[in-house]
């Protein structure tokens, strides 16, 4: 009964928070306290209502193959000579959608918490949780959305609820900047989606995503083949910006500058994964194209061993763990570029547990050291802080792929896609990106949290409201792969594109990447922990002096656009503005000025004189007279009428 | 003949006891409890408007033809209703300031039965005496203050014009009947349909643009509008602006669509020309005005060139851009006007210098003006961009011309309506106490302010409705 009501009332999920927004604006603004408890409150309350439809959907095969859509009429648009266009909004759910749902709402629930131990004292504290409800919000309708217009306004909202959020402290320039980074640059992949989403609508009139599947199987009916690659490809810039893939990653590092609650909301939760799903939710369109398919997978792939390589000689513990999320992005964007919705969508759901996990350790460990991030300087945290170190470590074990925890699983099905597609240079890439993963993670986790503890630190165990959402998540980090192990794939029966895939269990491949990560944690072990100098480690950066600096400086490539910006972009700029100087403000002035004078022209009839209104009255009807003469159809018979 | 049915005509005789019921209650009442009036008066109108509700989809013809009852008129009196009881709501702390509560309310009420008559007028007699009606109504509104010298000359103004006006119309009425033998607007159709077209009926035709051109202030017939308005209390210019105007509109579309559809060729050209230099006059006048009633005045004499747009093609969805805009154009009225009237009621002022820092002291009726103008302006998300889409859309085959020059106007208006925003936003106040609003004002404002909102971004249910009265317009 309730089950069958949240199905139908899955909009509710989203509603929640975005009411809390409103009330907090409006209403709870001057008591902190009582906005959190909204805030935190609704989204408890949307959460029970996803696992509510979640437990709907998982328990009746139907959905899979017939999604639960329900839609209203927005608005349709009709013009003389061009078909209608309707545009709906509803909601679809399916196995990908609600376990999206419950994931996002459960995550988004205990980010919430932790934020009210994590906000304390902040003179915005209510309004840091009027926007965390509108991000997540945001997301949820985003999930929820059946249409791709739908999904565009919500996918807006996510990129201006990360603006306000990751310049909360707007007080500090560096937010700001990092801010309106994040927001140019997912604004500029924006606008390639838009055009993608133009296309779509303008080739098979729609943006329902189940008519959309129907009719791009059948492309042919409509339009040709250089189109759909065209608009696949338009498409797929939308994700490369918000999920931060290469060459748009560059805001997601920055994008630390925000409170830690909100890097966790943007990395686990909402806002990256949005690309993810956006790929995974249009796979129809891609996967008529192959070469639209190699390219995300390729961009995946790169992403992947790209990110990795700059993590590992990061200092400062959030961007390391920034750029594991863009790394473990890469292997998602993989996993959907060589078909696989199921290796993605799972590694989607696992990452979104132990990433949480990380983030929300991370902002831990800053709360108890008042913000020093630099990993080198901090050390033997697990005395002073046992569970936020316990659960960090089972985070570190599930990002490295160690079993039995989440991220083994997850990524070997991913691993094991790429192979029996038969992509084998970007499964090597997956691999070594695997074992660098492991060794860049517990790098982290051996200097800031082992070793010999820095006597000027003064570490603390963070409140319950943080320290709780920790062990739920580490419990999910622990456990949320159980449902796909490649002897009993749960997942793969409920979530997939196509057909359900079922290969034999890949012995060796499980196996290798067991090695690969135990490999990584063990060189790390002994350059950081065994080695309590660090003497290795040092003279292993001097020997690769170069390579090491282009690292640390992230290929550079903020600098590339930086001066691509000044040279291209300013010169340019600087020649336009010479011309709207002087032309177009010339243009708009003169509007402008005529506008005026004929305003003040025309105003001298309004004497205020009765007799001058009967007048122009007289003369009006006088003038509408010998205007109908002269207009219509009758005009000869009127002029001529005598004569005829 | 259908033997004659008074349920047909339960909405007139409801609002005609409501306002005879006001009238009689104001002599009884003593003086300290008449501003009870205002809330019986509200009340009122908005339990005949659950009546008219109730009512949807009644269609017949009342003897022969002369009453018409549809969901078009429905429309059109809920239209009305809602406006009078927005008036009411947003004015009642003004008018209990200026005394005579009982003539005041009970005067708007029969204003708006003259309207509703008018909106089911199916002859040219209940046509004019509705007319009659709204106008001697309003004459009496308009020179409501009269120990004010602006408001008795705006009164005489608008009588001895209106008059004028109504002669005009008249003498268009009495040709068409002398040419058809009928004054049943559907009879003078079926006639007029097959008879060749004279100059006798062009000059009828000339007559009623120039009546109801007066009524709609399209230019030339316009002149008017502005001292009227500026003279005439803030409550009665925004009734005027939107009531009397919408139901001349309803009227217009009536005579010209219905009754004139046989000759569509003769007049279409006419109403394209008048609503283009409509469009243009009052967007280029209002730019130098420095008050903000007189700006409103130019404002609503190009938002009725926007309007006329939809009779130009004398198709259904002209009419249902007209209804459609008619309705939203309701609130985005309410709003400014309550706005000017609050602050005229506060500061003693209509001066647009006086405004300044409005945003400081009354955050609401700033955010509220904005609104208002932004949506008259067109400017998405709002209400007015979705309207004006409806209207120009209907005329982009034919009137591209004219689709150009709405456009262009639109973004002249942007102009002078953002010149408010910004002495309202920008500049500091000279007085920055702030400004408290009773609640009736309140809500008033905020209604107008969310009804804009809802309408621009979700305005399907809005269309669907207008679709299905513009819909029974034809089945007669």
């Amino acid at each position: 009964m309730l089950v069958e009501f949240a199905l139908y009332h899955a909009w509710l999920v989203p509603l929640l928070p975005a009411l809390a927004f409103g009330v907090i604006v409006f209403l709870t603004r001057p008591w902190p306290k009582l906005s959190a408890i909204v805030a935190v409150g609704s989204m408890a309350v949307a959460c029970f209502f996803a696992t509510l439809a979640a437990y709907g959907v998982f328990t009746n095969h139907e959905f899979v193959e017939k999604p639960l859509v329900y839609a209203t009429r927005w608005f349709s648009l009709g013009l003389p000579g061009m078909p209608e266009v309707q545009i709906d909004v509803g909601v679809q759910l399916d196995p990908t959608s609600a376990m999206m749902l419950f994931m996002v709402s459960f995550i988004a629930t205990f980010i919430f918490l932790y934020s009210i131990g994590y906000m304390e004292g902040d003179p915005g504290f209510s309004v840091f949780f009027s926007y965390l409800s509108l991000f997540g919000a945001s997301m949820l309708l985003l999930v929820i959305s059946s249409n791709l217009l739908q999904m565009f306004v919500a996918w807006g909202l996510v990129g201006l609820c990360s603006y306000l959020l990751i310049g909360f402290y707007s007080h500090k320039i560096s937010a700001r900047e990092a801010a309106k980074k994040a927001f140019v640059t997912c604004r500029v992949a924006d606008f390639g989606l838009l055009l993608g989403l133009l296309a779509l609508q303008i080739v098979f009139g729609t943006l329902n995503l189940t008519e959309l599947s129907e009719k791009i199987a059948h492309f042919e009916e409509y339009t040709t083949f250089g189109m759909l690659t065209l608009i696949a490809v338009l498409v797929f810039i939308g994700p490369i910006g918000k999920s931060g893939q290469f060459p748009l990653h560059v805001w997601l590092p920055d994008a630390m500058e925000g409170p830690t609650p909100v890097s966790a909301l943007i990395h686990a939760a909402t806002m990256v994964v949005a690309g993810v799903y956006l790929v995974g939710r249009t796979l129809f369109l891609f996967h008529e194209v192959p070469s639209a398919m190699q390219l995300v997978a390729v961009t995946g792939g790169f992403t992947a061993l790209f990110a990795a390589t700059i993590a590992i000689t990061q200092r400062e513990i959030k961007r390391i763990l920034a750029y594991s999320t863009v790394s473990q992005l890469g292997y998602m964007m993989l996993a959907l570029g060589v078909g696989s919705l199921t290796a993605s969508m799972f590694h989607l759901w696992t990452h979104a547990f132990f990433k949480a996990l990380m983030f929300l350790g991370a902002g831990s460990v800053l709360h108890a050291l008042h913000h020093k991030a630099d990993v080198w300087e901090m050390g033997g945290l697990y005395k002073k802080m046992p569970i936020t170190t316990w659960t960090f470590v089972i985070g570190g074990l599930a990002i490295a792929g160690i079993p039995p925890f989440a991220g083994f699983w997850s990524k070997d099905e991913i691993l094991v896609a790429t192979l029996s597609e038969g992509h084998y240079v970007l499964f090597a890439v997956g691999a070594f990106t695997a074992f660098l993963t492991a060794f860049y993670m517990w790098r982290m986790i051996f200097l800031a949290f082992f070793g010999e503890e820095k006597p000027e630190n003064h570490p603390h165990e963070s409140p319950w409201t943080m320290t709780v959402p920790l062990v739920v998540l580490a419990v999910g980090a622990l456990g949320a792969g159980w449902v796909g192990t490649p002897w009993h794939n749960v997942w793969a029966e409920w979530i997939f594109f196509g057909h359900p895939h079922h290969g034999p269990v890949n012995y060796g491949a499980m196996l290798l990447s067991i090695v690969l990560a135990a490999a990584g944690i063990y060189l790390a072990y002994m350059l950081y922990l065994k080695d309590a100098k660090k003497k290795r480690a040092r003279r292993l950066a001097e020997w690769f002096g170069p390579v090491y600096r282009m690292l640390y400086n992230k290929y550079y490539i903020d600098e590339l656009y930086l001066w691509f910006n000044h040279a291209l972009v300013d010169g340019t700029a600087r020649l336009m503005y010479l011309f709207d100087i002087y032309v177009v403000d010339g243009i708009v002035n003169g509007i402008g000025g005529f506008a005026k004078l004929s305003g003040d022209g025309l105003r001298v009839f309004q004497s205020g004189r009765l007799q001058n209104y009967a007048l122009i009255f007289f003369l009006g009807v006088l003038a509408v007279a010998v205007l109908m003469a002269f207009t219509g159809p009758s005009a000869a018979s009127l002029v001529l009428g005598g004569v005829k | 003949m259908m033997p004659f049915d008074p349920s047909a005509l339960t909405l007139e005789m409801l609002v005609a006891a409501l306002g005879l019921g006001v009238l009689i209650l104001g002599l009884i009442v003593p003086h300290g409890s008449r501003h009870g009036l205002g809330w019986l008066s509200f009340f009122g109108l908005l339990g005949i408007m659950g009546v008219a509700l109730s009512m949807w989809g009644d269609n017949r013809e009342l003897l022969s033809g002369m009453y018409l009852l549809d969901n078009y008129a429905l429309f059109w009196k809920i239209t009305f209703m809602l406006s009078a009881a927005l008036v009411i709501l947003g004015c009642m702390r003004y008018v209990d300031s200026m005394g005579g509560q009982a003539e005041y309310y009970s005067m708007i009420i029969f204003a708006t039965l003259g309207m509703m008559v008018m909106a089911s007028a199916g002859d040219f007699i209940t046509l004019y005496l509705g007319l009659e009606l709204m106008t001697i109504a309003f004459i009496i509104l308009v020179c409501f203050r009269k120990m004010e010298a602006k408001s008795v000359e705006a009164g005489m103004k608008y009588i001895l014009l209106a008059g004028m006006s109504s002669a005009v119309l008249l003498y268009g009425l009495s040709l068409l009947y002398g040419l058809t033998g009928s004054v049943i607007i559907l009879e003078v159709s079926r006639i007029i349909a097959l008879q060749p077209v004279t100059p006798a009926l062009v000059l009828a035709v000339v007559m009623l643009v120039a009546g109801l051109g007066f009524k709609i202030s399209a230019v030339p017939f316009h002149m008017w509008t502005p001292d009227v308005y500026e003279g005439a209390p803030t409550p009665v210019t925004s009734f005027l602006a939107m009531g009397s105007k919408a139901a001349s509109f309803a009227i217009l579309l009536r005579l010209f669509i219905a009754g004139l559809p046989g000759i569509w060729e003769n007049w279409t050209m006419v109403v394209a020309i008048l609503a283009a230099v409509t469009i243009i006059f009052g967007n280029l006048v209002a730019i130098p005005q420095t008050n903000v009633k007189r700006l409103l005045a130019y404002s609503s004499i190009a938002q009725a060139g926007y309007i006329l747009v939809g009779l130009v093609t004398a198709t259904e969805a002209g009419i249902k851009g007209v209804m459609f805009y008619a309705f939203l154009y309701v609130f985005a009225t309410v709003g400014a006007f309550t706005v000017a009237t609050y602050f005229y009621h506060v500061t003693g002022s209509d001066e647009l210098k006086d405004y300044a820092g409005l945003s400081q002291r009354s955050p609401l009726m700033a955010a509220v003006m904005l609104v208002a103008m932004l949506s008259m302006a067109g400017i998405p998300p709002l209400a007015g961009f979705v309207g004006k889409f409806y209207l120009f859309k209907t005329i982009v085959d034919g009137y591209l011309w004219l689709v150009f020059i709405g456009l262009i106007m639109s973004m002249v208006s942007v102009y002078y309506y953002l010149r408010v925003a910004l002495v309202m936003y920008r500049d500091e106040p000279a007085d920055p106490t702030p400004i408290k609003l009773p609640s009736p004002v309140a809500v008033t404002l905020i209604v107008a302010m969310v009804v804009t909102l809802v309408i621009g971004i979700y305005p399907g249910p809005l269309s669907e409705v207008v679709n299905e009265a513009a819909h029974t317009f034809f089945m007669h």
